[in-house]
């Protein structure tokens, strides 16, 4: 079979340059169709409209939470954990800087009220997710000082099951985790001294929660 | 050549061939496709992985008819059918040893690979194409491992979708598109159902008929490593090789017929194989405030678990995983030695090779440890013996003192 086409002026010439044009043209086209078909497929993946109206913000109430007790709360299906610290939990957060990966939260995820020594609002509560920044597992209690597995100059924090990584009663990681960075923290307020509103402060609390 | 040389033949099979080709797939494809007629017993783990493939459909499609996909109702299911479907324990236990039972055949047939050289020239194509059939594989055990949504279920899909959170600057939102919600929900077991029941089934099967149609252009290599193409008798048919049927098909079916009496075995009467093949933390349900402890990938993926966490950093961790899995892809271009079977190769790349097997089952046992102390100093040196054995393959394939190949196949080393 041969490529002779009979053109406008009447020749057996195939006009090679024409042809290239239209099917490069051709397939850019689909090209960009296929993309703006296959959108709203991948879109359907995001967390839907229900999903994100489960997401609304948490409240909890503080009163009744005594130092040193710990609570877990579920938002955005992402454990919190919420604890009352006592004043030594709070000064010795300052003794183990150098063991400290992220001691200063540099690297870390937290909004800016919580970017300081006790990477809290108020330094006596402390909230933190309660996913390991490794993997995603869930840190246990390991309150107390010496721990017998984690060694006599273990100042209490946080153990992860899964891989090992410990953190502190900040929830700033130690040397030695395979996690990187400090535990995540939510955004929250205090509408009230006893009250704690995660999923909401004052930059979110007229945007999205 | 075509069938129209061939005189039609009357009646029925005459009408069909017309019309399908049958008889000229069956003798091109079985009676007239030429093995090599040197193959050990390394050489049934292909045709059992069909066998486990077709399995694993069946199966799969009949867990399907009882199953029940959802946050709510999916580990309650998976109850139902252990308790009152009847034989539905069976049909589960078939399927669950069937996703074990493919990873041992599928690390055997690719160990065959390693030892005879088959993924170098002119295999390369057919080695890419079994690479993908395993992460397809992949995707689909860890998928599967999710549905019944015990307590182990939801923690892996936890870890291992989290591992795409290290990913720099798109790791967060990317995450959050696979689960479809801020954390492990419902709609992530939903997605995975349809992915574990269709989608990935679909590409596993093309991927399959790839692959054959591959080997059957190159013809299969053989303990020796020569192509028996090369010597061919006065007839044009390689003098080494034998019509696949009735040869290997027989050979095959005493193979499968060993392999099924294992299998059996291990689905009647120790399906969970003390916590390798199902997990004690899996028959309780989904918990998304109590990891289990110790926290354990099923055996097939632990090699990679250990890398992972052998590295004290995230990203890094995540990073050396997904090269360890990747490196196998790269082995056709790394492996610079003239000859392909281990019989012919020197003393280092039996070393390595010796290493590369030892490192991999070091690290397949370490992973199931926890990760503290001698544990993780070991999995360090295991994990750098695996990678040795890619990264210096370049090397030392090519320093290393070769013997002569022989003209034809032999039946011993």
């Amino acid at each position: 079979m041969t490529d002779a086409v009979a053109t406008g002026d009447d020749t057996n010439e195939v006009d090679q340059g024409r042809r290239k044009f239209l099917t490069i043209a051709t397939t850019a086209t689909a090209a960009v169709g296929a993309v703006f078909t296959i959108s709203p497929f991948v879109a359907s993946w995001e967390p839907s409209e229900r999903a994100r109206a489960l997401g609304a913000p948490v409240s909890v109430d503080l009163s009744k939470l005594e130092l040193g007790q710990m609570v877990t709360y579920v938002w955005r299906r992402q454990p919190i954990y919420i604890f009352k610290r006592s004043p030594e939990m709070v000064q010795s957060l300052a003794a183990h800087d150098n063991r400290l990966k992220d001691p200063k939260s540099k690297e870390s995820d937290q909004p800016a009220y919580a970017k300081n020594e006790s990477r809290a609002r108020r330094p006596d509560i402390a909230v933190l997710i309660a996913t390991c920044t490794h993997l995603g597992c869930l840190p246990k209690q390991r309150f107390d000082k010496g721990d017998a597995q984690l060694g006599t100059d273990w100042p209490g924090g946080f153990l992860c099951p899964c891989h090992g990584s410990r953190f502190d009663l900040a929830g700033r990681v130690f040397d030695g985790s395979p996690a990187s960075v400090n535990l995540r923290i939510p955004p929250y307020s205090f509408p009230t001294p006893t009250t704690l509103l995660i999923g909401q402060d004052e930059t979110s609390a007229k945007g999205e929660a | 050549m075509a069938s129209n040389d061939t005189p039609a033949a009357p009646g029925f099979m005459g009408w069909l061939n017309k019309r399908l080709p049958v008889q000229q797939f069956v003798r091109e494809q079985l009676l007239e496709y030429y093995a090599p007629k040197n193959f050990n017993v390394w050489y049934f783990f292909g045709s059992l992985a069909l066998v486990v493939l077709v399995m694993q459909l069946f199966t799969g499609i009949f867990l399907t008819m009882f199953y029940k996909v959802g946050d709510t109702s999916a580990f309650d299911s998976v109850e139902y059918i252990m308790r009152e479907v009847d034989y539905g324990w069976l049909i589960r236990y078939l399927h669950s040893t069937g996703a074990s039972a493919f990873f041992v055949v599928i690390y055997l047939h690719m160990y065959r690979a390693l030892m005879y050289g088959s993924y170098k020239t002119p295999r390369e194509l057919l080695w890419l194409f079994g690479m993908f059939i395993y992460l397809a594989l992949m995707a689909e055990a860890f998928m599967g491992y999710v549905l019944p949504w015990g307590n182990m279920s939801y923690w892996a899909a936890q870890v291992i979708i989290n591992l795409f959170s290290t990913i720099p600057v798109v790791g967060p939102s990317l995450v959050e598109w696979i689960r479809g919600d801020y954390g492990v929900a419902d709609a992530t077991v939903d997605r995975f159902f349809a992915l574990h029941v269709v989608a990935i089934p679909l590409i596993l099967l093309l991927l399959v008929a790839l692959h054959l149609v591959a080997l059957r252009q190159v013809g299969s290599n053989n303990p020796d490593g020569i192509e028996i193409k090369e010597k061919r008798g006065a007839d044009g048919r390689p003098i080494d090789g034998i019509p696949f049927h009735p040869y290997y098909t027989v050979k095959d079916v005493v193979g499968i017929g060993v392999f099924l009496t294992v299998f059996a075995i291990v689905a009647f009467f120790v399906p969970t194989l003390g916590g390798l093949f199902l997990e004690e933390a899996n028959f309780e349900p989904a918990n998304p405030l109590s990891t289990p402890e110790p926290i354990a990938p099923s055996w097939y993926f632990t090699p990679y678990y250990a890398i992972l966490r052998a590295v004290p950093n995230q990203r890094l961790g995540a990073l050396l995983l997904l090269i360890a899995v990747l490196a196998f892809f790269f082995l056709p271009w790394l492996d610079r030695s003239p000859v392909k079977s281990v019989r012919y190769r020197g003393l280092l790349f039996k070393f390595f090779l010796g290493l590369f097997t030892v490192s991999f089952l070091t690290l397949m046992y370490l992973g199931m440890k926890p990760a503290t102390g001698a544990y993780v100093t070991a999995a360090r040196l295991a994990a750098a013996g695996y990678f040795a054995f890619f990264l210096l393959m370049p090397w030392y394939s090519r320093a290393d003192r070769t013997k002569p190949v022989p003209e034809r196949v032999r039946f011993h080393a």
